[in-house]
């Protein structure tokens, strides 16, 4: 399967060039650039880890491309995304956020069911992954 | 002037001498202000049908009544204050009418639709009234809770940010079993939307009860969310008949694991802002169809505007609203539908009279409606969906979903990598407007549910003059 969160997944994978775009047209808006990876990429895992802090002081997508570089180069089998924060009133929060890194192989997610009560049934959603414990999960 | 006593002496008076029209009035910060398009009938003078309009949605009667004397009842007042002559409507009026804080009851709509609409509408005198557009006063604002949960934590419940989200209503909307209901939603979302949505009359019916519906949809919804590791959700349809129906249906919505509960418009203010509260105690997104508006919103010269049911529904606390789609099968005006998409998502809207916005609008932190744009729209028409609407929308293709050719998935997956490649060109700085079927045509060549979507549907627009549209035109200025 492939996870299809972020902006962008129903693409192709983002060249260097069309991850640059991206990051000048957040730049442009006045947002700020951060990177972060996760190797539990549940959907309601809102925390991934962060690549450092949000870059609030960069101006050139040359600086945002470095660390997006370093960032899959540390963590190269795991999930890397970018994201645009906007502090201004009425939105602070991200508004743009896209995967740059994939593990090679993606075994998705078990849809568990709890039978309950008449007919009611439990969801529960667990990614295959991350039943082996963090930083051995796509070895 | 006559005397206190010649003023109330028992009979009739107009009402522009009873105190409803002054013509210096200045309104205050606090007063809640109400432009209507008044259309006399022949022979009556537009200012008194103004303060006519005044006297009847706030404090008066047909005749001097001596009972006035024992209140402020210069202060209750609404006050007619200006009347303008509607640019190239003969006959018809624009009278602006204030009215005091004190009028109004805190956190009801009930109560301020009650005065503004309540029983003027029928009055005689005037041949038709449309409510256009009111000035919600900070003060009155602050007393109502507005959208429980609002576009910015929506988007981060549901952790999709950057582009408008995907939605269809299961087709048909009336007749499928509960099973096979929820292949419909399963098949969509796998596909790529974000939501699949019930339709407005879909409640509990001989051939499929709600809680079918509600037991299939959530299997379709956790179904797709495992095999695609996205959150989904399918607006519940809670509209019942009665409010202690609604809530139950709702609880169920909430055991199941539901993000998202669905009313209609026609359950009724106090009813919404029940539901609002609901919802807002239990983290539930609210969507709003607006089933019935049009029987009073679409015709210019009476009835009220949907920018003022727009406003309302703000205050009242839905999440979600239908509000236009400008190029699909429903009216449409997109002049009129930007002032309504800033009604929704504004922090401050400014006065715009090409939009049909009368006044500027401070929404003193109100969280911001997700407007929903639906009907008749394909994937062909990506690039001016989100040059007329933005990206804080939901697009909502049906039939453009369901209707594809090589099946429900494949529908599905053409809308969402047509608005993935069309929002990846706007921010590459892409001129989408004119170059967006070129865009699309670019995506279908590896895409073939895309190009299928393109080749079906390529011809279809829906190209009638809009009944509801702006009266102000911009003023040509020299070059």
């Amino acid at each position: 399967m492939r996870i299809t969160q972020g902006t962008f997944s129903f693409l192709p994978d983002l060249t260097d060039a069309e991850i640059r775009a991206q990051i000048d047209y957040a730049l442009a808006q006045g947002w700020a650039i951060s990177v972060e990876f996760t190797d539990d990429p549940h959907p309601r895992n809102a925390y991934w880890e962060m690549w450092g802090n949000p870059m609030f002081d960069l101006k050139d997508a040359a600086g945002a491309m470095q660390e997006v570089a370093a960032c899959r180069k540390a963590h190269a089998g795991i999930y890397v995304r970018v994201n645009a924060f906007d502090a201004t009133r009425g939105f602070e929060t991200t508004r743009l956020s896209f995967i740059v890194n994939r593990p090679k192989s993606e075994p998705g997610f078990r849809l568990a069911r709890q039978e309950a009560d008449g007919r009611n049934i439990r969801y529960t959603i667990e990614s295959y992954a991350a039943q082996a414990p963090e930083g051995r999960r796509y070895e | 002037m006559g005397t206190q006593a010649d003023r109330y002496k028992s009979g009739v008076m107009p009402y522009a001498k009873m105190g409803y029209w002054d013509a210096d009035y200045e309104p205050k910060d606090t007063d809640v202000i109400a432009v209507f398009r008044i259309t006399p009938q022949d022979g009556v003078d537009p200012i008194e049908a103004a303060a006519a309009v005044a006297g009847e949605s706030s404090t008066a009667t047909w005749t001097v009544v001596w009972t006035d004397r024992l209140t402020a009842c210069e202060y209750y007042r609404a006050k007619a204050y200006r009347v303008d002559p509607v640019p190239g409507s003969p006959g018809q009026y624009f009278s602006y009418i204030a009215y005091d804080l004190d009028l109004f009851e805190e956190g009801s709509i009930a109560n301020l639709t009650a005065s503004i609409i309540g029983n003027v509408f029928g009055f005689k005198p005037l041949k038709a009234l449309r409510l256009e557009d009111m000035r919600i006063p900070v003060a009155y604002l602050k007393t109502f809770q507005g959208p429980p949960t609002g576009i910015v934590v929506e988007r981060e419940r549901l952790d999709k940010f950057g582009r408008p989200l995907l939605g269809a209503t299961t087709k048909p909307k009336l007749g499928l079993s509960g099973k096979n209901y929820g292949r419909v939603v399963y098949e969509a979302l796998k596909g790529g939307l974000d939501f699949v949505k019930d339709d407005e009359n879909i409640n509990s019916q001989p051939f499929m009860h709600w809680r079918d519906r509600f037991l299939y949809c959530m299997e379709a919804v956790n179904k797709a969310s495992a095999a695609t590791g996205e959150v989904k959700g399918h607006y519940l349809n809670v509209t019942a008949g009665t409010m202690e129906d609604m809530y139950e249906r709702a609880e169920f919505a909430k055991e199941l694991g539901s993000c998202v509960v669905m009313i209609d418009l026609v359950i009724g203010y106090t009813a919404i802002q029940s539901m609002s509260k609901w919802a807002r105690r239990n983290d539930m997104l609210l969507h709003l169809h607006r089933a019935g508006h049009s029987t009073y919103t679409r015709q210019k010269t009476h009835g009220v505007s949907f920018r003022v049911i727009t406003k309302w529904m703000r205050m009242a606390g839905v999440d979600h609203i239908h509000a236009g789609t400008v190029v699909g099968k429903l009216e449409g005006d997109p002049n009129v539908i930007k002032g309504i998409y800033s009604c929704c998502r504004d922090s401050f809207t400014k006065k715009n009279l090409e939009q049909g916005i009368f006044f500027d609008q401070d929404w003193a932190g109100l969280r911001k409606i997700m407007p929903v744009a639906s009907g008749g729209i394909h994937a062909g028409q990506m690039h001016q969906l989100i040059s007329y609407l933005g990206e804080d929308v939901v697009l909502q293709f049906g039939g453009g979903t369901i209707g594809h050719p090589m099946g429900i998935q494949a529908g599905a997956t053409a809308n969402r990598v047509a608005l993935e490649v069309m929002i990846k060109a706007r921010n590459e700085g892409r001129d989408i407007w004119n170059e967006g079927p070129q865009i699309l045509a670019e995506a279908a060549k590896w895409c073939a549910p895309l190009n299928a979507a393109l080749q079906t549907w390529k011809d279809v627009t829906f190209n009638y003059a809009s009944t509801d549209t702006a009266d102000f035109v911009p003023t040509p200025t020299a070059a």
